[in-house]
C-alpha cells in the first residue's frame, strides 16, 4: 500500500490553475522526485501535501488516514516533515535549540507543567536535548550546537534544517530543492545524506532542479508541467520520454499529445 | 557548553536584593517610598506578562491596561457592593453564612454584607479568562498585527464603559475597597503598619511569577513561542499549533495583568478609570520594549524602576509624554532595548582587557560579522 496517496488534487490561485488534477503515489521506503520547469507547480504541490495550502478539490491520504485539509502542525504530528526552499531556521535561537523545536510534536508538557517544572518535565526536557544533539551528530554538525543559527553558512543551514525535520521522527520527508545554492561537493554530501536518511526507513519526496542529483537518487520521478502531470516513471523511462525532453528543451508543448 | 550560573542563584540574589530594600529605606528614613515601590512591583507583573506576549509570541497587546482594570474593577465592585438587601429573600438567605460573603462595616461604620475578596479574585480571573479568549481567538488565528488592533479597540471600549457606568463609579472610580486577608497571616492592605508586609507580598508574587515564566521560556513551550515569533510557517510545519499557543500566551498574560489589578486595588483601597486608559496600555508596551522585550529580568527591572520614578512624580506633568518618548526612542534607536547593547559594550570592554592569547575556541570560525552568542532568550 502506498504511504502517500495524492488523488486528483487541484489548486488555483485566483484564475491561475497551479495544480491541475494531479494524482500520484509514494511507496514506503521510496525516494520519489518531482521535477518540472520553473512554475510547474512543484512547490505548490509540496505546500498542499504539508498542509500550508488547502486543495480546491481532491484527496490526500497518508498511511491509512485522509489528511486533506489538515493544518501543517497536524500533518507534522501524523509523520510528514519538510524542509524549505530557502532554509527557514529560527534565527534568534542557536543550532541545538532549532533542532529541539523539531521534537515539539513528539513531546507533551504544556504551559503549566513547564512553568512549575512538574516531576517528569525536566526529564523530558533533557531527553529533547539529547535527541536533538543526536540528530545534529547524524548530519555532522554537532560541533555547531551552541552557535547562533544566523551565523551559519548556507549549506550548514540546509543540514540543520534537515536535522530539525528528522527530529520530528517523520515517516515521510519532503525536501524542497535541497540542492539549490550548494556547491558540487556539498551536493555530493547531500546525495549521500539523503540515501542514509532513506536507509533509516524514511520515505522521501524530493523537489529538485539538479538532474544529476535527481537521476542518481530517485527510484521514481514525477514530471509536472504547467500544473499537470506529464510523465511518471523510473529515471531511465523519464530520460527517454519524448514529452519530457520537449518540455525541458523548450519546444512547443502540445497538451493534447501530452495527455 | 558555556559556563552557566547555578540555576536559581539569580533568583536568590533578587530575593536578597528585594529583602534588603526596606532596611535601607528605614536607615535613610525614607520608608514612605515603599508604597510607590509596592505599586511599581504590581505594575511590573503586568509588564512581565506582556513580555511573554511581545518578546516570545511576537504579538503586541495594546489592551493590558484594560485587563488590569477588569481585574481591579471586578474585585472592587464585588467587595464594595452591599448585598444585604437581598439576604431577606428566602432563597438567598444562605449567602450570609456562605464563605463567599463577609459581613463588615463600610467607611462610615454601617454594617454591610459583601462578596469576600477571595471569591471576588476568582470571579475577576474567570471574567478575564473569558474576555481574553473572546478577544484573542479571532485575532490570533490571523497573522500580523490584528491583536494590536483588536486590543486597542477593546481597551478603549473598556475605558469608556467604565467612565459611563454608574456602578463602576464613572469618573470617580471606586474607593473603600476592603483589605484582603490572604490567609497565613498576610493581608493586602495600604495601612501604614502593614507597609513592609505588603511590599513583601508584592515582591514575593513578582518573584514567584518570574520563576514560573523563567521555567516556561526555557522549556519546549518557550522554544515554540520563539519559533512562532521567528518564522510562523516553519513553526507550524514542525508540529506547533501556532494559533493555540499564541492564544494561550495572550490569555496567560491577560490573567497576570488582571491578577496585578486585583492586588493593586486592594492595596490602594480603590481604583480609577485612568487605569484602563490607552495611555496606561501604551506605557506597558513602552516598558516591555525598554526592558528588551524577551528579557524577563530586563523587563522586570526597567518596569519597576521607571514606574517607581513615575509614581514618585519625577516626570511631573510630562508623565505620559516621557513614556511615549521612551517608546519612540527604543523603536528607532535600540530595537532590542537599551540593555543588550549595553551588555555587549561591557563585554567588549572586558574582552579588550583580556590577554590576546586567551582566544575563544570558535574564534577561527567566520561568523558573518554576527555576535558571538547574543542569546535571544537571555531571560
Amino acid at each position: 500500500m502506498a504511504l502517500l496517496e495524492v488523488d486528483n488534487v487541484r489548486h488555483s490561485f485566483g484564475g491561475l490553475v497551479a495544480i491541475d488534477r494531479v494524482s500520484f503515489e509514494v511507496a514506503p521506503g521510496q525516494i520519489k522526485s518531482v521535477i518540472g520547469p520553473n512554475g510547474a507547480g512543484k512547490t505548490t504541490l509540496f505546500n498542499i501535501v504539508c498542509g500550508l495550502l488547502r486543495p480546491d478539490s481532491g484527496n490526500i491520504r497518508f498511511g491509512d488516514r485522509a489528511i486533506t485539509g489538515f493544518k501543517p502542525y497536524q500533518i507534522a504530528r501524523a509523520g510528514v516533515s519538510r524542509t524549505f526552499q530557502n532554509p527557514s531556521l529560527f534565527l534568534q535561537m542557536n543550532v541545538l535549540e532549532n533542532v529541539m523545536v523539531g521534537r515539539h510534536c513528539r513531546t507533551r508538557w504544556e504551559f503549566l507543567g513547564c512553568g512549575v517544572r512538574w516531576p517528569g518535565q525536566p526529564k523530558e526536557e533533557a531527553a529533547i536535548r539529547e535527541a536533538a544533539q543526536a540528530q545534529l551528530e547524524y548530519v555532522g554538525l554537532a560541533h555547531l550546537a551552541e552557535c547562533p543559527a544566523g551565523a551559519l553558512a548556507f549549506g550548514e543551514r540546509r543540514m540543520v534544517e534537515l536535522a530539525r525535520a528528522l527530529a520530528t521522527e517523520p515517516q515521510l520527508l519532503l525536501l524542497d530543492e535541497p540542492g539549490s545554492g550548494l556547491n558540487t561537493r556539498e551536493k555530493a554530501d547531500l546525495g549521500r545524506m539523503i540515501r542514509r536518511v532513506r536507509e533509516r526507513g524514511v520515505t522521501i519526496l524530493l523537489v529538485e532542479h539538479d538532474m544529476t542529483l535527481v537521476m542518481d537518487l530517485s527510484d521514481a520521478i514525477l514530471v509536472l508541467h504547467n500544473g499537470a502531470r506529464i510523465a511518471e516513471g523510473t529515471p531511465s523511462e523519464i530520460q527517454n520520454d519524448a514529452n519530457v525532453v520537449r518540455v525541458y528543451l523548450g519546444g512547443e508543448m502540445n497538451h493534447a499529445a501530452a495527455s | 557548553m558555556k559556563p552557566r550560573l547555578k540555576p536559581g542563584l539569580p533568583f536568590v540574589l533578587l530575593a536578597a536584593a528585594l529583602a534588603i530594600v526596606p532596611w535601607i529605606l528605614r536607615r535613610a528614613e525614607m520608608e514612605y517610598c515603599l508604597t510607590q515601590l509596592t505599586m511599581s512591583l504590581y505594575y511590573a507583573i503586568v509588564v512581565l506578562g506582556l513580555c511573554l506576549v511581545m518578546g516570545y509570541a511576537g504579538q503586541v497587546s495594546l489592551g493590558h491596561g484594560a485587563f488590569f482594570a477588569i481585574g481591579g474593577y471586578t474585585s472592587a465592585v464585588l467587595t464594595t457592593c452591599d448585598v444585604s438587601k437581598w439576604q431577606t429573600a428566602a432563597w438567598l438567605g444562605w449567602i450570609k453564612q456562605s464563605p463567599f460573603c463577609i459581613a463588615r462595616e463600610d467607611l462610615f461604620g454601617n454594617p454591610i454584607l459583601t462578596v469576600s475578596p477571595w471569591a471576588a479574585f476568582f470571579a475577576a480571573m474567570a471574567l478575564t479568562f473569558v474576555v481574553a479568549n473572546l478577544i484573542g481567538y479571532p485575532a490570533l488565528r490571523l497573522r500580523g498585527h490584528y491583536l494590536a488592533m483588536a486590543t486597542l479597540g477593546f481597551g478603549m471600549i473598556v475605558h469608556k464603559v467604565i467612565l459611563g457606568t454608574a456602578f463602576t463609579g464613572a469618573a470617580d472610580g471606586i474607593n473603600g475597597v476592603p483589605e484582603w486577608n490572604l490567609g497565613l497571616g498576610l493581608t493586602v492592605s495600604g495601612k501604614r503598619p502593614l507597609r513592609i508586609e505588603n511590599y513583601f507580598i508584592a515582591g514575593g508574587l513578582l518573584l514567584l511569577l518570574l520563576v514560573l515564566l523563567h521555567n516556561l521560556v526555557r522549556s519546549r513551550v518557550g522554544r515554540a513561542l520563539q519559533a512562532i515569533h521567528d518564522r510562523e510557517t516553519a513553526a507550524n510545519a514542525m508540529g506547533i499549533n501556532t494559533a493555540l499557543y499564541k492564544l494561550k500566551t495572550f490569555v496567560l498574560s491577560a490573567l497576570m495583568a488582571a491578577m496585578a489589578g486585583v492586588f493593586f486595588t486592594h492595596y490602594t483601597a480603590g481604583i480609577g478609570p485612568s487605569e484602563a486608559g490607552a495611555f496606561k496600555s501604551v506605557r506597558y508596551v513602552a516598558l516591555a520594549a525598554a526592558g528588551g522585550m524577551s528579557s524577563l529580568w530586563g523587563v522586570t527591572g526597567m518596569s519597576t524602576l521607571l514606574n517607581y520614578m513615575s509614581l514618585r512624580g519625577l516626570f511631573g506633568s510630562y508623565d505620559n509624554a516621557v513614556f511615549g518618548l521612551l517608546l519612540i526612542g527604543i523603536v528607532s534607536l535600540a530595537p532590542e532595548g537599551p540593555l543588550k547593547p549595553l551588555a555587549r559594550l561591557v563585554r567588549r570592554l572586558a574582552g579588550a582587557c583580556r590577554p590576546p592569547n586567551a582566544a575563544q575556541p570558535d574564534a577561527a570560525r567566520p561568523n558573518n560579522g554576527l555576535e558571538g552568542r547574543p542569546r535571544h532568550g537571555a531571560a
